[in-house]
């Protein structure tokens, strides 16, 4: 293979399918795992589909260790055949006729290997994902973690140059899951080649990725590590996702004017114009009167209007100027006596909002 | 206000059953049920008559009696090589028909099932038009290699391919489009080019479909009459395969034309249920 120019896998495309649209531009560096966060329809799997030859892009070029894998604007397509990628699928697709040795050895086989030679070399990958044990079942004989590992395996026997996982551990039930991660994690750093992943599930993305891109109707809307993107979420799906409040404002010195009505004390750091501010949902304490007296330079008055438990926390959802998503103790909600319809008062303190531009989300 | 029914009888075979398999009343409401038992006896009863009118004491020699031995074996193996040349060249059109895309295919598709509905005796007679000695195709093969095909053991196997062939390719076609293309994408993510993945993936994935197909293929082929008297004729250890032998045994031996209908009858029967686990599990068509 040659590298001239940039190796790794560049994107720069559009495809269009029917009425949707997906334009992306991405960079993965060998060794590099890129996460793709979106929700369901963004187009996260179109993608793996255009950088697989699945689906023939329509405009722009995808181009992998520097040669060129489909350039809309001169024709340039290199069939899935000859594309030297690994493609793990959300639901696996391992060949339920083959059993996962000749499931492991097919793309060996395929890429122009004796059947000795394949086996051998399916084998050299059983071991290393622990599935010699495993090599005469049928797929259909296989766990979600094992059927997971199988189609790992079978990406990673046909010495790709670059990985692609469609949502590795959605199909996991979430005890699996964890393991599976952590197990994922491993070979992903094993891994010598760009990897991208696609996923729905933050988490996944946190723990798997060495970078992150949310991608919402086809377009990506921020682009950072995943601490970055947790911290400061760039649209309000990223901020549920991780769970924070986001609110949009405008700011003049030491205060916020929101676009959906109300204001905030941010520490005065002689911002103006557009910010965004993230706040935590425990950062924001609540009280049945207004405070008297308090070290914390917001106050506004909100109404309770529903709760749900989350593990050792009540998620309180909140109405009001602006209206926030606060977590609080089960003690708590019951000396508040908080129920749908209580009124409260909620207090932040200003430094504990984290106020940033749009810009500082998604670095261009 | 709706009142309980009164309490019908529940045997306790009848409670163990639903018991075990769950599910409620399957007692057959009599509008179902005779329809279903008029439709059971019209297709029992026939077959029962050949059983009654056998000549069973006499079946030995109204066997050996006729060129019986001699249709059989014409019948089994222009069957089996009618299913042969038909998998061969069937399954890729199938394939073609299922998974390219050209101008003129809805047409070609028509095409081909165009034998299923078409009467036999028609087939034979475009058969004989095209390959026969004065044909369009036939004049050739006979001014240019000799050939002759009407009337001989090929022109056998071609009327039954006419008429079988389309049985397999509808059930295949049908199976292939049917098929998840997804294990297909995945081959080619893979490295499996077009004809790797037909070989190891789509093939492997609609092998009970492809067996239902030639089974009916081979026994639609084993009961040709139609075309093959109108294209091949009747002659005995040549052209005249078992249905043809039972349908002039009828005319002037109606004891040999039982004894071979009860022959057929039988190895039908016996591939059907020798195939039946293995292929026909899901039913015949998809």
């Amino acid at each position: 293979m040659t590298h001239e120019g940039s190796d790794g896998l560049i994107v720069n495309a559009e495809v269009r399918r029917g009425g949707f649209m997906l334009a992306v531009s991405l960079a993965a560096a060998p060794g590099q795992v890129v996460a793709m966060l979106g929700p369901n329809g963004a187009g996260k799997s179109t993608l793996l589909s255009a950088v697989a030859g699945l689906t023939p892009i329509s405009a722009g070029r995808i181009t992998l260790a520097g040669q060129v894998m489909d350039d809309a604007s001169t024709g340039a397509f290199v069939e899935s055949a000859g594309r030297p990628v690994g493609f793990v699928f959300q639901n696996y697709r391992l060949f339920p006729h083959l059993n996962v040795a000749d499931n492991v050895a097919f793309s060996p086989r395929a890429r122009g290997m004796g059947r000795q030679a394949a086996t051998s070399a399916a084998g050299h990958w059983l071991d290393r994902l622990g599935l010699t044990d495993l090599a005469d079942r049928k797929p259909g004989q296989l766990s979600g973690g094992q059927a997971q590992r199988v189609a790992l395996a079978r990406a990673l026997a046909g010495q790709p140059a670059l990985l692609l996982l469609d949502e590795p551990l959605s199909a996991l039930d979430a005890g699996t899951r964890l393991d599976v991660r952590t197990e994922l994690k491993r070979h992903l750093a094993e891994f010598a080649g760009p990897c991208l992943l696609v996923t729905h599930d933050p988490l996944e993305a946190l723990v798997l990725a060495d970078r992150l891109l949310v991608l919402e109707d086809g377009r990506i809307v921020q682009e950072g590590t995943p601490a970055d993107v947790a911290r400061r979420p760039g649209t309000e799906y990223v901020a549920k996702l991780v769970g924070l409040n986001l609110y949009a404002g405008r700011a003049d010195g030491p205060g916020v004017t929101l676009t959906g009505g109300g204001s905030l004390v941010i520490p005065d750091r002689g911002q103006h114009g557009d910010v965004l501010v993230a706040v935590r949902p425990s950062a924001v304490v609540v009280s049945s009167q207004r405070p008297l007296a308090s070290s914390a330079r917001n106050a506004w008055p909100a109404r309770v209007v529903g709760l749900t438990l989350l593990a050792d926390r009540v998620r309180l959802f909140l109405q009001g100027q602006p209206s926030a998503l606060v977590d609080v103790t089960p003690a708590a909600v019951a000396e508040l006596s908080l129920g749908p319809g209580s009124q409260v008062w909620l207090t932040v303190k200003a430094t504990d909002l984290e106020v940033y531009t749009h810009a500082d989300s998604t670095p261009v | 206000m709706v009142t309980p029914a009164a309490p019908s009888h529940l045997t306790a075979r009848e409670r163990a059953r639903r018991a075990a398999r769950g599910g409620a009343s399957r007692s057959v409401p009599a509008p179902l049920l005779v329809p279903a038992l008029i439709a059971v006896g019209f297709l029992v009863l026939p077959l029962a008559g050949l059983l009654i009118r056998a000549p069973w004491s006499s079946l030995g020699a109204a066997l050996s009696g006729s060129d019986a031995t001699q249709a059989l074996v014409l019948s089994l193996w222009t069957a089996s090589a009618t299913t042969v040349i038909s998998l061969v060249i069937g399954v890729p059109l199938a394939w073609v028909l299922a998974r390219s895309s050209f101008p003129g295919q809805r047409l070609l598709r028509a095409l081909v099932t165009l034998p299923l509905v078409l009467p036999p005796v028609v087939g034979g007679v475009a058969l004989l038009l095209a390959f026969g000695r004065t044909g369009f195709v036939g004049r050739y093969l006979d001014s240019w290699f000799g050939l002759t095909i009407p009337f001989t053991s090929i022109a056998v196997v071609m009327a039954e391919t006419f008429v079988a062939m389309p049985f397999l390719i509808i059930t295949v076609e049908g199976a292939l489009r049917s098929a998840d293309q997804g294990f297909e994408e995945a081959a080619a993510t893979l490295g499996a080019k077009r004809m790797t993945v037909f070989r190891r993936v789509t093939v492997p994935m609609v092998a009970p479909s492809l067996g239902a197909g030639a089974v009916l293929c081979w026994a639609r082929a084993l009961g040709e009459f139609g075309a093959t008297i109108t294209f091949a004729g009747s002659f005995p250890g040549q052209t005249e395969t078992m249905p043809i032998a039972v349908y002039y045994a009828l005319e002037n031996d109606p004891d040999a034309a039982i004894a071979l209908s009860l022959v057929l009858l039988i190895v039908s029967v016996v591939v059907l249920v020798s195939l039946r686990g293995r292929w026909l599990r899901g039913g015949i068509a998809p």
